[in-house]
């Protein structure tokens, strides 16, 4: 992050300091919850956790453009931050992952991180990889047919891009020149898999081929990715086109709490990965422009701590829906 | 008929009828909802400037434009991943797959998406589209454009599958597809669409989903029947009438998931004797599960044993006639099958 310049790097891009510290508190709510989420696996309460711990920034960065409930996201099972930012509570993500009946998800039928919200045009997402693509691209056509200027965001993971869906939905775009922003966090591995076994090439240099910017952005940079997405959103509302946004960012957990990383990757790995981790260089940026002290730094951690364990304590107290709910709601009526 | 009006002005009325064939009629019930609502489209391959290969959407680009008629890439996974994007935002798509052999690509979508929109989010999100897809056995069109694959999507629940065979229930369900607030699968057998003609309302009607319908009554035996083999069993059930004085009852599930079990149920406690027959490979076929429902639930009303004609077990129709028509339950096995059963 520049700030050696005559103005900080934020300012330049039309954020003011209030922005600045609500988009910081997106990624930290973000990853003490996730953290959280851990924990309560570890003591069995919560049968299983994605995580998306070191991809805060390339989420917040790109959805803090958003209008929610007018644009669209199909978010991937890592976009936490994602659904935070928009307006989900770390209380619904909770309830999720302890599969309760005030799940606002799903009410305890899916998975964690399998985000749904009517309200803010969070569109039900799933666990096939890669299906939300075309999706995506039917929903940024139905602006296009009525005339409006919403766009639809939709993410997944380097690995998404190695489906047909992802380059059927791409092309399709290209062709209707779609409002739509596709980002793609490559976080380097897909389970065990890295990205050398994964990506021939530049993921954002496919773009070109089906004639839209493609943009490489480092992930972990959130006012990178704030940048390049201001662009994307721009493009997008004034009928341009779609954008393909990648950012390069790292996972910094396993796959998920089934999962036992050290079978495929070193864990120095990890922590040269770990001095790169996005919220830790934006609290840097922060402090940088004076925005945040030790003592502000302190006050928030303590809030979010608060609103964290909060919001667990709800959710493991909340009851579990009536078994035979699992019968219900199979056909819409009317 | 079973012909719901939408208005009491409507049904006070005498429906005009005109002759039309299944591919005729279908159009029009198209046309009709595309005209009474902006937000129904049609997307898919070739439907547009050429008005698809079968000439089903003929005219409708010209009438409504590029964007409502929308010519698709070639990526069936596309073509329903999108609808259902379209219908997330306000739209009511029709998707046209070309045959439904090229189904499979887009299953990903249909099953693991559309059908569990609704169940997934708790209510939140529903998916009302409709894909159409023409079917079953056509000489010359071997074994990938002549499927019967129906069966795939009848364990899938969330999804509707319908089939209707004749032309006034196909424009009136097609009605009832593209007003439902759920993905609806609408297979349509070719090899029909200009082989029978009959009256067809021009007022706006709908047919329902889930319902089936009796086509003949009798007390002999019931056969359940859809597509092209519906038309065989309707002609050698009035061939058993004349000759051996054998009644046959014929019912069309028309909603093949979730089937009418009321009306077949009913019709075989009646008749207690059942046989299924369609041109699907027999093995996990609608006709199986139809024939399951009856051994359990109609067990002490038979009179005879559960039976069934389909498709052998081989991959698809073959390209040679001669191969082509031994694939396909002949009107003479037919025969001989209602026969020993009605005689059991």
């Amino acid at each position: 992050m520049d700030v050696t310049g005559e103005r900080p790097k934020h300012k330049a891009l039309g954020l003011e300091d209030g922005d600045l510290l609500r988009i910081y508190r997106y990624m930290l709510l973000a990853r003490r919850m996730d953290e959280r989420m851990w924990i309560l696996n570890r003591q069995g309460k919560a049968a299983f956790v994605i995580s998306g711990q070191g991809q805060e920034a390339a989420q917040v960065g790109t959805v803090y453009h958003m209008r929610p409930g007018k644009d669209y996201v199909y978010p991937y099972y890592r976009d936490y931050a994602v659904a935070l930012a928009l307006g989900q509570t770390a209380r619904d993500q909770f309830l999720s992952l302890l599969a309760k009946k005030e799940d606002p998800n799903s009410a305890g039928r899916q998975m964690p991180g399998h985000f749904s919200s009517r309200e803010l045009n969070i569109v039900t997402a799933s666990a096939p990889v890669g299906v939300q693509y075309p999706q995506a691209a039917g929903t940024a056509l139905a602006f296009k047919i009525r005339g409006e200027d919403g766009v639809v965001l939709v993410c997944g993971g380097e690995a998404s891009t190695s489906q047909g869906d992802w380059h059927e939905a791409m092309n399709f775009a290209g062709i209707h020149g779609l409002p739509m922003i596709f980002l793609i966090e490559n976080n380097d591995y897909a389970i065990s898999t890295p990205k050398t076994m994964q990506v021939a090439g530049s993921i954002a240099g496919r773009a070109a081929g089906y004639s839209f910017p493609g943009i490489e952005v480092d992930g972990n940079d959130v006012l990178a990715v704030y940048e390049a997405a201001k662009g994307a959103f721009e493009r997008a509302r004034q009928s341009e086109g779609p954008t393909l946004i990648e950012a390069k960012t790292y996972r910094l957990t396993a796959h998920s709490s089934d999962d036992d990383d050290r079978r495929y990757r070193e864990q120095e790995e990890i922590e040269q990965w770990r001095l790169k981790d996005p919220v830790i260089r934006f609290e840097r940026y922060l402090e940088e422009v004076e925005l945040l002290d030790p003592e502000k730094k302190e006050e928030m951690a303590a809030q979010i701590q608060a609103e964290v364990a909060k919001a667990s304590k709800y959710a493991e107290e909340a009851p579990f829906a009536d078994p035979e709910e699992v019968l219900q709601g199979v056909y819409a009526q009317g | 008929m079973p012909i719901l009006r939408r208005s009491s002005k409507a049904s006070t009325r005498r429906a005009r009828l005109t002759r039309k064939n299944l591919l005729q009629a279908i159009g029009e019930g198209l046309a009709e909802e595309m005209r009474a609502d902006d937000t129904v489209m049609v997307l898919g391959e070739d439907v547009g400037k050429a008005g698809g290969v079968f000439r089903l959407t003929e005219g409708l680009m010209k009438e409504f434009g590029p964007l409502r008629v929308m010519d698709t890439s070639l990526a069936e996974s596309l073509i329903v991943g999108a609808a259902i994007g379209l219908s997330v935002n306000g739209m009511r798509p029709v998707a046209e797959i070309q045959f439904a052999d090229f189904i499979p690509p887009a299953f990903d979508q249909i099953v693991s998406e559309a059908a569990k929109f609704y169940y997934r989010s708790n209510g939140a999100w529903n998916c009302p589209i409709t894909i159409r897809a023409p079917y079953g056995v056509v000489h010359g069109g071997a074994l990938y454009h002549c499927q019967s694959v129906e069966a795939w999507f009848c364990n899938t629940p969330g999804l509707k599958v319908v089939a209707p065979t004749f032309p006034a229930d196909a424009k009136g369900m097609l009605k009832s597809a593209i007003r439902d607030p759920n993905p609806v699968l609408f297979f349509e057998h070719k090899r029909t669409y200009r082989l029978i003609k009959e009256d067809v309302p021009e007022d706006d009607y709908a047919v329902p989903i889930g319902k089936a319908k009796v086509h003949r009554e009798g007390t002999d035996l019931t056969v359940v029947s859809y597509g092209l083999m519906l038309y065989t069993v309707l002609q050698v059930a009035q061939k058993l009438s004349e000759e051996h004085s054998i009644e046959a009852e014929v019912v069309e599930p028309r909603t093949l998931y979730p089937v009418d079990k009321e009306t077949i149920l009913g019709s075989v406690k009646q008749t207690g004797k059942f046989l299924g027959v369609s041109e699907a490979n027999l093995t996990g076929s609608v006709s199986a599960e139809i024939a399951a429902m009856v051994a359990e639930e109609a067990f002490e009303w038979l009179d005879g044993p559960v039976k069934r004609l389909g498709a052998p077990d081989v991959p698809a129709a073959a390209f040679a006639k001669p191969m082509t028509d031994f694939f396909v339950p002949s009107a003479e096995k037919i025969e001989a099958t209602m026969l020993e059963l009605a005689r059991y």
